[in-house]
């Protein structure tokens, strides 16, 4: 349902230190705003968003409705092992979406 | 003619009568006075009060700050923002939070703050981070409800906190504006 983007280099060398670049599409909407019939929009946000390398947690952030509509989000990793990372994202009205890349370390 | 004057002069003695009622009504207006100042009063009062709560000021993000770092001392050290100076949509502003450090087991970064000024929350973004990411640097995109300060706290594993903070100057206001 939700578009993902997720940029993470497919190889690294150990030791290596990597850019780490997420964007989602997502409204962000407020709860500030109010609708063409003058009513208020109701907040609906993405409140966390997480990373994890091969199940530990390396980078997390919280979420405000400061955080422009489609959050894009970038963060460094040093590169130790093979595997996985993951991105979660969960917010207002059970959003909750996964990403997964496969990256190899040597 | 003399009809004329007839009429004129019959409805004077009416509306001589009718000056006390006027009177009467005059005072009740003077009484309606002070409960209109007082309608004022509270419209202002009304207006007032959701504009406060719905814009952060710089006391909201004092005590947003102070929630984070408690009673411990901000040192204005080592934490780099990088927001363009001068915005013209406040919708999508790019900003990255840069902290000198190490980011070893010893000395890291393990979190990073960022508050504002005068959006209706004083709260934009918090950053859990540690020796994983080998460089305590977070890019994002903000949104910018005016002109203002743009302020970001790094917790250094130590337990010291350092900031960083920007001026921005903000054309096309983000957050509150209305879909009509």
């Amino acid at each position: 349902m939700s578009n993902v983007m997720v940029n993470v280099p497919k190889t690294a060398k150990p030791g290596e230190m990597i850019e780490l670049k997420a964007l989602i599409m997502h409204p962000m909407e407020t709860g500030f705003r109010s609708g063409t019939n003058g009513r208020i929009i109701p907040r609906n946000i993405i409140q966390r968003f997480a990373a994890t390398w091969n199940g530990q947690e390396i980078f997390a952030m919280a979420f405000s409705p400061a955080i422009a509509a489609n959050p894009f989000v970038s963060f460094f990793a040093v590169a130790r092992q093979s595997g996985t990372i993951e991105f979660h994202w969960t917010g207002d009205e059970g959003f909750d979406v996964k990403e997964q890349v496969a990256i190899t370390v040597g | 003619m003399r009809q004329r004057e007839t009429k004129r002069v019959i409805p004077r003695p009416q509306a001589e009568g009718s000056l006390r009622p006027q009177e009467g009504s005059l005072a009740a207006l003077g009484m309606t006075a002070l409960p209109r100042r007082a309608v004022f009063a509270g419209a202002l009062a009304i207006t007032v009060v959701p504009l406060a709560a719905a814009h952060a000021t710089p006391d909201a993000m004092a005590a947003a700050i102070k929630e984070v770092t408690g009673d411990a001392a901000v040192r204005e050290a080592k934490v780099k923002l990088d927001i363009p100076p001068l915005v013209e949509n406040g919708n999508a502003v790019p900003l990255t939070v840069s902290v000198e450090s190490p980011m070893s087991e010893q000395d890291h970064v393990k979190a990073i703050h960022v508050f504002n000024e005068k959006n209706p929350q004083p709260h934009v973004f918090d950053a859990r981070l540690g020796p994983p990411n080998g460089k305590a640097e977070i890019a994002t995109r903000i949104k910018l409800n005016d002109s203002q300060r743009v302020v970001a706290i790094a917790e250094l594993s130590s337990g010291a906190f350092v900031s960083g903070s920007a001026e921005v100057i903000v054309t096309l206001a983000a957050c509150v504006e209305d879909l009509t």
